[in-house]
């Protein structure tokens, strides 16, 4: 198919799809790679920070340990403040070229994106995580120690299944933002959908046409994972039926149970 | 007898607000000890501190003749010896009913997956709640929820059990089967700590009644005689103000 100054609007979406799929695919992989590895790798960070901001510290406390968590909350308070209260844009800017002129190396661009992303993303979800935890009731903390769970026991067994359970809206909004947000990361030549876009806009001047083509595969991807992760939560759930067995009698006999406010 | 706790001394504020004041008194194998008293007589924080979920301000907890204030003896082994059963309950909501009552086994006493199995299933098997392994807890009555925490504590074995309330948070036609339980329980010679306001229970199931008021132990006797005969003012009062209801 061949397009002139004539041709209509239509024919132009056509024809620009037909000659660059490639391009808007490849920079599609991308956006998704980063912004799924970035998600997930933010959400450990932000695990692993709501699991430590949540250490009891009282009076019994050892005097080392209670200055050590002083000072790593200290840390982590700061990481969160710093990287929650700049915009992403920015952080890809300091930290692209600021590691390039401190240690003289150059980040692959792609890694880059990633560890932005991911250290971006950490800081959101660690407040997302210690929300999730301080939801959970405190009769849940209260049984597990007094069976003699230690707190990274109860945390492992009992708080983190739930809170994530809890936080995992949270969780699929934070994917979405990061789909569409890593189209910053453009500004230090990650070659992500928003530019591969402006490249192929840029050849015939296109852009309306480009962009909507554009828009309507960022909503498909933001579509699919938001669906997949409200999968995942009913998955959590557990299931809606369960089976009781034996009986009285009959220890072999076995019928269902279904939790209607489930289904 | 032989003691299994012994109170020395115990004092635990909260801020300025004095709970327990000077709180004296021992528990020996087998005994099954009621402890009644108004809301705010400071009965449950007495029992969380023997389960150091609340952290004694002063004194002495002495579990088989050591001090497990001091910081040689570790909290989560003790914790392990005394079996704690709530009024809310508290299964884990994650688990499933027979999860609830491996993962401490699995976890802190290390057992292995079948042992663990087995052993909560003898005492699932003991509150009847064998036919419910596969539910969550969501899925199951209060009296239900409750004979499974009673199976939870139970798997790990305790030297005693604690009772905080097991009954309060019930429907009043579900505290019957929860009573059963803990009637059997009483039978088989364990070692049992209750709060309770079932003074029917107190009765006919303890050894020993111990009234509390405004944080200090006012009578410890047996049953017959702190209901039929006491011989503190207050617990008179406290007494005729509950059974007349």
């Amino acid at each position: 198919m061949s397009v002139d100054a004539s041709s209509s609007f239509i024919q132009w979406v056509i024809f620009i799809l037909q000659q660059y799929w490639p391009v808007f695919l490849r920079g599609a992989e991308y956006t998704l790679l980063i912004s799924i590895t970035g998600t997930i790798i933010g959400f450990c960070i932000g695990l692993l920070i709501g699991i430590i901001r949540t250490i009891p510290v009282d009076n019994r406390t050892g005097l080392f340990k209670r200055v050590s968590m002083k000072i790593v909350n200290i840390i982590l308070l700061c990481y969160i403040e710093i990287f929650r209260g700049t915009p992403m844009m920015v952080q890809a800017m300091v930290i692209f070229y600021g590691v390039a002129l401190i240690y003289g190396i150059h980040l692959p661009i792609l890694l880059a994106g990633i560890v932005i992303v991911s250290i971006n993303t950490g800081a959101y979800m660690a407040e997302i995580v210690r929300g999730g935890i301080l939801s959970i009731d405190r009769g849940q903390f209260e049984a597990a120690h007094s069976i003699g769970m230690t707190h990274f026991q109860t945390m492992q067994s009992v708080v983190i299944p739930q809170a994530i359970r809890n936080i995992l809206p949270a969780t699929s909004n934070e994917f979405v933002i990061n789909i569409k947000d890593s189209s910053v990361l453009m500004v230090i030549g990650v070659t992500e959908l928003f530019f591969q876009s402006k490249s192929v806009a840029g050849i015939y001047y296109k852009f309306f046409e480009v962009f909507l083509i554009t828009s309507i595969i960022y909503l498909i991807m933001t579509f699919t994972v938001t669906r997949i992760l409200r999968y995942l939560e009913t998955k959590l759930d557990g299931p809606a039926v369960y089976t009781i067995h034996g009986s009285q009698t009959v220890p072999e006999a076995s019928f269902r149970i279904v939790d209607r406010e489930k289904l | 007898m032989e003691n299994i706790i012994e109170i020395r001394h115990l004092q635990k504020s909260f801020g300025k607000n004095e709970v327990l004041k000077d709180i004296n008194f021992s528990v020996s194998k087998g005994e099954v000890v009621c402890i009644i008293g108004s809301s705010g007589s400071g009965k449950s924080t007495l029992l969380r501190c023997l389960n150091l979920l609340e952290y004694p301000t002063s004194g002495e907890i002495l579990y088989r003749g050591q001090n497990i204030l001091e910081h040689n003896m570790s909290n989560a082994v003790y914790r392990a010896k005394m079996g704690m059963v709530f009024q809310q309950f508290n299964l884990f909501n994650n688990l499933s009913v027979l999860d609830n009552c491996m993962v401490g086994q699995i976890k802190v006493l290390k057992k292995d997956t079948r042992e663990a199995r087995n052993t909560a299933m003898q005492y699932l098997e003991l509150v009847g709640m064998t036919q419910f392994i596969n539910a969550r807890p969501s899925q199951i009555s209060g009296g239900q929820k409750q004979r499974v925490a009673i199976a939870r504590a139970l798997s790990m074995e305790p030297e005693a059990l604690l009772f905080d309330e097991p009954t309060s948070a019930l429907d009043p036609e579900l505290v019957g089967e929860v009573l059963k339980v803990m009637k059997n329980l009483a039978q088989s010679g364990l070692t049992m700590l209750v709060v309770t306001h079932e003074m029917g229970f107190a009765r006919d199931v303890a050894n020993r009644v111990v009234f509390m008021d405004s944080g200090v132990i006012v009578e410890d006797d047996v049953p017959e005689v702190i209901f039929n005969n006491p011989k503190n003012e207050r617990t008179r009062t406290f007494l005729k103000r509950i059974l007349e209801d």
